[in-house]
């Protein structure tokens, strides 16, 4: 989360609970709704960091609001994430381990455990269907991330099988 | 007397011969499925799976075992038999379309149910209903070959559905098809399986898969997985937020 509020920051400065808001309306459903304590947590982090700093501003009726702006810092680490590129799709997965330890232990039969898996991978799947189908057809960052899911999903998929099919 | 099952199978074998070696490609399965339900078929490549529905369509003819279809036993009937039976109360969805190539889209679609004995009204607001749901409105006066693959399997699938078969046997319905398409043919499937049609599909695409009610999956000819598959609430952990949010 530290970037994307970083990248919201670069926008505009903003409060916590802005930030949250804007999150929300960028990523829709598909994107767990951020909780506003983890959302404060981390602006305490990127403050303490030096990449944002805060300022009181006063409200007539109501308590101060702290409104975030983004420092010096806090653009070239901004820079710094968004020039790179990033990270690649697991490697390691703990399935995996389970699939090649449990059998060479007796505590669990292979197909068994496949077969198990393939279910849960599709369950996801179904969610994701169901998810897709409540989802704005306009809101199309929220239908490409549901799709991305989905495309990872089917290669877990594709990957279970050649598991089954090469596996001793 | 409850109705019986659209399909049942038992220990049906496909023993293909290669240059005089036999090679098993289903090596007996025992399936049934009962009326309204659907189920799709997965597993790798060369594990009996287009094998299987083909037997079930007639076809691809038996080595051994029993096909029973709506009660009735069809694996011994003729070819014209089975061509009668296809006509009245199987839809099937080729990897290759299979559409007749000097007659339109709109007239591939009716055919079926005009074979089937639907009025030629009946069969028409069925074409249109269907190429509407499958987004070809604008595509009912082309002829099969001015298609692009993807359209053509979704002629394809509108023509299997358009006499109402009692059983819907579909290889790979989503194979050429993008992914807004395999939205179009999703949404349509869904809604015709809530209308109660009974549909079995070979399929690698998850997204179909998991609208069935229940997943068959074959490894060499045999089945080694048969189970419904849960709904979200009933699974404790692991919503499609989460997916997104491990894998966003």
């Amino acid at each position: 989360m530290r970037q994307s509020l970083l990248a919201l920051l670069a926008k505009e400065p903003a409060h916590g609970y802005e930030l949250k808001q804007a999150l929300e309306q960028i990523f829709g459903r598909a994107y767990p709704p951020p909780n506003i304590g983890q959302i404060y947590v981390t602006l305490g982090r990127l403050e303490k960091d030096g990449l944002v700093r805060a300022v009181d501003v006063e409200q007539s009726n109501r308590p101060n609001k702290k409104v975030y702006y983004l420092t010096a810092a806090g653009r070239d680490a901004l820079d710094i994430w968004v020039d790179e590129p990033s990270e690649g799709p697991r490697v390691r997965d703990e399935f995996f381990m389970k699939l090649v330890l449990a059998p060479m232990t007796g505590i669990a039969d292979r197909m068994a455990l496949i077969n198990r898996q393939r279910r849960h991978y599709l369950g996801l799947m179904r969610d994701l269907n169901e998810l897709a189908d409540r989802t704005d057809r306009e809101d199309y960052v929220a239908l490409l991330l549901i799709e991305g899911a989905m495309l990872h999903l089917q290669a877990d998929l594709d990957w279970l099988e050649r598991c089954q099919e090469d596996l001793p | 007397m409850s109705e019986p099952p659209v399909v049942r199978t038992v220990n049906l074998v496909k023993i293909y011969q290669n240059g005089g070696v036999p090679v098993p490609a289903v090596r007996g399965v025992d399936l049934v499925v009962e009326p309204g339900q659907f189920v799709a078929i997965t597993g790798p490549s060369g594990s009996g799976k287009s094998t299987l529905v083909h037997m079930l369509g007639g076809l691809d003819p038996r080595t051994s075992g029993e096909i029973w279809l709506d009660g009735k036993r069809a694996d011994t009937m003729s070819e014209s038999a089975w061509a009668l039976l296809r006509r009245r109360k199987i839809g099937f969805v080729f990897q290759f379309f299979n559409l007749v190539a000097n007659m339109t889209v709109a007239d591939n679609v009716e055919l079926p149910a005009l074979l089937a004995g639907a009025s030629a009204r009946d069969a028409r607001e069925r074409r249109e209903h269907l190429l509407g749901a499958l987004g070809l409105t604008g595509r009912a006066d082309a002829s099969p070959a001015q298609l692009a693959g993807g359209e053509q399997q979704r002629v394809a699938l509108a023509r299997a559905l358009s006499n109402k078969p009692s059983l819907l046997l579909a290889d790979e319905p989503t194979g050429n098809l993008d992914s807004r398409n395999t939205r179009d043919v999703l949404r349509l499937l869904g809604e015709v399986h809530r209308d109660g049609q009974t549909i079995v599909l070979v399929t690698h695409d998850a997204r179909v898969a998991s609208m069935a009610d229940r997943v068959v999956t074959l490894l060499d000819g045999e089945i080694v997985d048969d189970g419904a598959l849960g709904t979200a609430r009933r699974r404790p952990r692991g919503t499609a937020g989460d997916v997104v949010e491990l894998r966003g």
